[in-house]
């Protein structure tokens, strides 16, 4: 079995030493050496130690140097057992922090908030036993707002500390959400989990789908031809445009702004139901598998240009419209501001982070499948509503671009109608005692997921994680300072996701 | 003024007028069962299953447990298994979402004369989203786009149950959102239905056997109308109520 992956590789295999795990505070200096050299936690997750192993828990932390490929820092650790937190000097860290300790019961010695992410296990439904932050003085106030909220739209709790309308502070309480997935795909056959991984973020089944489908093949040692990633790519673009034209029209209705919001409907429309002609469904379900993707003959690559062609020219004037309208600009211009700092400092990632100048897409960065047709990487400057509208209006015309070069070149090989029925026996094995790292840059930035095999080629451990994560803090800084009646439009314009977050 | 009536002429015409005869193309919708013979001991398809909506003997597929992802159909040997690009998939009855080769529709919609009655020209829906993937919610919102326009039956998504006739359950319902969902459904004042919208609220779907779920909602109020799907296709959801209010259209 190879598993040779070329480079650079969104998906990183490690084996053998590199997965021998350091003492707790071992680990600790070494992913804190790790962020003072400037790279990027990517990840840092446990799992339940085996027999062959010591302590309670291996813990594994993911990072993307500035360069080179993705590295993985492996730790030991008993439960209760304490660290330096590495939040203190790195807020980066903070929510995989809390995170792992929540899991995991290891605990960040000198965290500054440590909070449960999503209550669960022994937690669950025991929200409401939470004290929240306060701020004192005579005049302030706090306004909590959901889990429910007024519109159609998932559940999350927000309580604001306001002076007046002024919001000096936000707490953002999640796991609502939460409905164990990640114990779930340990109880079924590995080959056979991806209708359970498109429906944990629905909105980005294609990336959560492509980010598992790579990890299974790096470990079987099969890679797809250039077709398959093709197809994929595409999918995944499909999916951007159509996540980005939702959150235009939930911005455009926010602002009351119905003209454009109904554009914009009818504009995703178009784009989900050609989704819907290639795989079946309007949210890109079916449209991968492992080793496996919907082949585009000619007939469907004609559909898809000739669909993105009006598209184009449609989704053009209305974001015209969007752009040149005083109402527009009011209401969005300096709203909702996150600093580059911040954003570099709080580890965000993706639209959000680009839209605060960070330059960060792993479609450039760890390019795979765009490694030979290179997608055009989007920033803007001032952080605020305007600069996440205005990003996602260039990102769409960039994937557009992208969309219609890849679908005049001719087909190549065509995949099976179907998918491939799952492997069995020898066929199904996976390397052993080995960690797959895989990554899709989705709609909304990096989409990971780790699987680490055990001693027999079974699965050990599944780790997913959305951009939402690291992201939700970003929104709870940008809203500081605002008026409390911005914080709808301020939300929308970091669309993040809820389920995502609470897997 | 000249772009905002440049967008207006581009929009031109964009709803569906006839919700009922629409097919959409490409969908993966209700499966079908031929009447072939198993072949022996196999037992592929419900191995493949991600929601156990399959038993054998004879071969049978639950819709309100199915997820429509199609794996089944190729891991079958003996090509017993397609699916149509049918969205008719609303039941008023749990027991009505399951297909046979001999049995190859659903229960069809029983309009209820008193909900015709009442709601038949208004009716206002509170969404409660209780672990939904956004696959759901984005599809109900849908509905109300100006493809849709579902709006035009008097059928309208609010944002307050008190303002509601009925709320409609999306997501396996979570353990930490179990309490929420009770309290928004005591302040929907009587009289009041419950809309079970997908895979995931009507059975658990791939969720199913997570130990992070407190269905007890499901067990003191039973839903007045199942829209299977995953997610729930508008037109799904929209021939469904239409045909539970008795309108026509």
């Amino acid at each position: 079995m190879s598993l040779t992956i070329p480079k650079p590789s969104p998906c990183a295999l490690f084996s053998g030493q590199a997965l021998q795990p350091l003492p707790l505070n071992d680990f600790a200096a070494l992913c804190l050496q790790r962020l003072q050299q400037g790279e990027r936690l990517l990840s840092l997750f446990g799992r339940a130690a085996t027999p062959a192993d010591a302590g309670d828990w291996v813990l594994t932390a993911v990072f993307l140097p500035p360069e080179g490929a993705l590295y993985v820092v492996r730790g030991q650790a008993r439960r209760g057992e304490h660290y330096p937190s590495l939040s203190a000097s790195h807020p980066a860290a903070q929510i995989h922090e809390r995170e792992l300790w929540e899991q995991t019961g290891v605990v960040p010695e000198g965290h500054p908030w440590l909070k449960p992410v999503r209550f669960e296990g022994e937690r669950q439904q025991h929200m409401a036993d939470y004290p929240f932050f306060t701020v004192r003085g005579n005049e302030v106030h706090e306004v909590g707002v959901g889990p429910i909220h007024a519109s159609v739209i998932e559940p999350g709790h927000f309580r604001f500390m306001c002076h007046g309308e002024r919001v000096i502070h936000l707490e953002i309480q999640l796991g609502y959400q939460h409905r164990g997935a990640q114990a779930l795909l340990l109880r079924r056959p590995a080959w056979s989990l991806t209708p359970i991984i498109e429906s944990i973020a629905g909105d980005s089944a294609v990336a959560y789908a492509w980010a598992h489908c790579q990890a299974m093949e790096a470990l079987s040692g099969r890679p797809v031809s250039a077709d398959t990633a093709q197809s994929r790519a595409v999918g995944l673009e499909m999916e951007r445009i159509a996540m980005h034209v939702a959150t235009l029209n939930g911005l455009a209705t926010d602002i009351a702004y119905l003209q454009a919001a109904a554009t914009y409907g009818r504009l995703r429309t178009a784009i989900i139901n050609a989704s819907q002609r290639v795989c079946g469904n309007r949210f890109g379900r079916g449209w991968l598998r492992p080793g496996w993707a919907r082949s585009l003959p000619t007939e469907l690559r004609d559909d898809l240009r000739k669909t993105l062609q009006g598209f184009a020219r449609d989704i053009h004037e209305v974001n015209g419209l969007m752009r040149s309208a005083r109402s527009v600009k009011a209401r969005f211009v300096g709203t909702g501001v996150l600093s580059p700092q911040a954003a570099l400092d709080m580890g965000l990632a993706g639209v959000v982070a680009r839209a605060s100048g960070v330059a960060l897409d792993l479609r450039k960065r760890l390019p795979g499948a765009y490694e030979h047709a290179p997608i055009a990487t989007v920033t803007a400057p001032t952080g605020d509503c305007w600069a996440r509208m205005d990003l996602r209006m260039r990102e769409i015309d960039a994937s557009v671009t992208w969309l219609l070069e890849a679908l005049a070149r001719a087909p190549g090989e065509q995949a099976a109608a179907r998918a491939p029925a799952a492997p069995e026996g020898e066929n199904a094995a996976l390397a052993a005692r080995t960690l797959c790292v895989s990554l899709v840059e989705g709609t909304r930035g990096p989409v990971l997921q780790a699987i680490e095999t055990s001693d027999s080629g079974g699965l050990l451990h599944h780790q997913v994680q959305d951009p939402s994560l690291a992201n939700w803090f970003g929104l709870a800084l940008a809203v500081r300072d605002n008026g409390i009646s911005d914080f709808p439009i301020c939300n929308k314009s970091f669309d993040l996701s809820y389920c995502g977050n609470d897997l | 003024m000249l772009k905002t009536i440049a967008v207006r002429r581009s929009q031109g015409t964009q709803y569906i007028a006839d919700l009922r005869g629409a097919v959409p193309a490409g969908f993966r919708g209700k499966p079908l069962i031929a009447d072939t013979a198993c072949a022996d001991s196999c037992q592929a398809c419900l191995s493949i299953c991600p929601s156990h909506a399959i038993e054998l003997a004879p071969l049978r597929i639950d819709l309100g447990r199915c997820v429509l992802c199609g794996d089944c159909e190729p891991a079958c040997p003996s090509g017993k298994l397609s699916f149509s690009n049918d969205v008719k998939l609303a039941s008023t009855r749990r027991e009505g979402l399951v297909v046979t080769a001999a049995r190859a529709h659903i229960d069809p919609v029983q309009v209820s004369a008193a909900l015709h009655q009442r709601f038949g020209r208004s009716l206002k829906l509170r969404s409660v989203s209780a672990g939904g993937c956004n696959g759901c919610e984005m599809e109900l919102n849908a509905t109300g786009n100006v493809n849709f326009d579902l709006g035009r039956y008097g059928i309208d998504i609010v944002a307050s149950p008190r303002h509601a006739d009925g709320l409609v359950l999306t997501g396996p319902i979570t353990r930490n959102m179990a309490q929420a969902l009770d309290i928004c459904w005591d302040a929907i004042p009587e009289p009041k239905l419950v809309i079970a919208m997908g895979a995931c609220a009507i059975s658990g779907g791939v969720f199913a056997d997570s130990d992070a779920l407190d269905r007890s909602f499901l067990e003191k109020v039973t839903p007045s109308l199942y829209l299977p799907g995953c997610p729930t296709h508008p037109l799904t959801f929209i021939s469904g109520i239409l045909d539970l209010l008795g309108i026509a259209g």
